[in-house]
């Protein structure tokens, strides 16, 4: 059993929960036990980093600094945390920062999208799979800092991202090409500018709808709220009618591998991803 | 030569980024998602940071606007992180009392900030209810918020660690300008 340190960080306790309960069933099933960190804080994004970055850093560098006491990988599956994550871990590796607190840039820090794309975990993966997603047509949604800026994540390719396509079909699902994959939903004003949310996210599902994908998939719960639990105000923005799922990467491989629970996170979508799947046989 | 004075020089210390390297190929402004909604484009931003127009920068609507999606950052010629620069925008601009091109998104920030402060973590719901409480818009995503509430989604009290206390005191550190 593989043993990996875990950040849920704050959305994951709460709207984005059943994020946070697949990543565990899908762990569980492929042998990695999570050790979540304790007394974990919230890591800053996305406020600190627009108001203070020395401060932002430091918020990030204390849970760092936890992860840091032993020797195991940090998993984080926000890729807001993950990105200010590794913005510090660069600061502290590349720049030599000093830091409050105890960290020297020595975790190895994993975002789950990445994580569950190595090669060894798809070979078990591969092995486990008692329900492959046969006829599901996914849109492989990445957003924008699960790949931008390389610099941070690493992704060689990162105008047109191919990890998640693979892990996709490997769980027997079909994933489309389009061209909206990296493109950004505006997050990050969803409670400010609503209004250029509703366009941004408006477009992508228009995009999504025509390419006659079943649903989309994220790794990121800042799109998938934005992106799941307004549709009918991004429909009307944009002139259209969207009943698109949009499911998290790690529920489709819970599903694949069979997890008991799979019913129960789909429970807790607003846009009910239940309808399609049934249809396809596959719940 | 820069002057050490200028918004330009003040922005690399901070950054670290080149803002003199760029040559308007306007290539940020191009792939922008919501440029649309901005009053002065990417490049614009730039070259008022070269001219040192910092009232005109610093007020303007456009470094509220931009969402961090870092198209601009990846696609830029001259390897400019500028949504980096944005950033280091915003924080320049909340500190220099210049009135703010945008009202809710900087108080979305300092609400955010202080929910961490006082509770260690974000616990949405008091976040929510906090930023209403100052754009006094009790109304807007309320049937939103039933209905997530139905699906599980929104936790009515936040969760109780540890950690709280040292998030006090880096926050506190920083009032005191001791970090």
């Amino acid at each position: 059993m593989k043993d990996i340190s875990y950040y849920p960080g704050c959305s994951l306790h709460g709207t984005a929960r059943e994020y946070d309960e697949s990543i565990r069933g899908v762990s569980d099933l492929l042998g990695i036990q999570l050790r979540e960190l304790e007394d974990w804080t919230c890591c800053g994004a996305s406020s600190a980093h627009c108001t203070d970055e020395e401060l932002a850093i430091e918020l990030a560098a204390r849970n760092l600094a936890i992860a840091e006491k032993s020797d195991r990988e940090l998993l984080v599956p926000c890729v807001a945390c993950y990105s200010r994550f590794k913005a510090v871990e660069k600061e502290v590796k590349e720049h030599s920062k000093k830091v409050y607190f105890p960290y020297h840039g020595n975790v190895p820090i994993r975002y789950a999208l990445d994580f569950f794309c190595d090669e060894a975990i798809l070979e078990e993966v591969k092995k486990k799979r008692v329900k492959p997603l046969s006829g599901l047509k996914v849109a492989c949604y990445y957003g924008c800092l699960t790949v931008r800026p390389p610099k941070v994540t690493g992704i060689k390719e990162y105008e047109n991202p191919q990890h998640m396509d693979r892990l996709m079909k490997l769980l027997g699902a079909d994933p489309i090409p389009w061209s909206y994959k990296t493109d950004c939903c505006g997050a990050s004003l969803v409670m400010t500018r609503t209004d250029i949310v509703r366009r941004l996210g408006g477009k992508l599902l228009s995009m999504a709808k025509e390419t006659e994908a079943d649903c989309l998939v994220t790794g990121c719960p800042m799109c998938h709220s934005n992106l799941d639990t307004r549709q009918d105000e991004l429909g009307k923005e944009v002139g259209d009618d969207f009943d698109i799922p949009i499911l998290y990467f790690s529920e489709l491989m819970g599903l694949a591998l069979g997890h008991k629970d799979a019913k129960k996170w789909f429970g807790h979508h607003i846009t009910d991803p239940i309808k399609v799947l049934s249809a396809k046989g596959l719940v | 030569m820069i002057n050490s004075n200028s918004l330009l020089s003040e922005v690399a210390q901070i950054s670290g980024e080149k803002v003199q390297d760029c040559y308007q190929c306007q290539k940020c402004s191009a792939g922008c998602p919501v440029a649309y909604a901005m009053d002065i484009l990417p490049n614009q931003v730039l070259r008022h940071i070269q001219y040192d127009h910092r009232e005109k920068v610093l007020g303007s609507k456009t470094i509220w606007i931009c969402a961090s999606c870092y198209a601009c950052s990846v696609r830029c010629p001259n390897n400019i992180d500028i949504a980096k620069i944005m950033d280091t925008l915003r924080g320049i601009a909340s500190r220099s009392g210049i009135k703010l091109g945008e009202k809710e998104v900087p108080v979305f920030h300092s609400v955010f900030l202080d929910t961490i402060k006082s509770k260690g973590r974000i616990h949405e719901l008091s976040l929510i209810l906090q930023f209403k409480m100052k754009t006094r818009d009790f109304f807007k995503d309320a049937s939103l918020g039933l209905k997530m509430y139905r699906k599980g989604k929104i936790k009515l009290l936040p969760s109780r660690f540890g950690g709280g206390k040292e998030i006090q005191e880096i926050f506190n550190a920083f009032e005191k300008g001791e970090r």
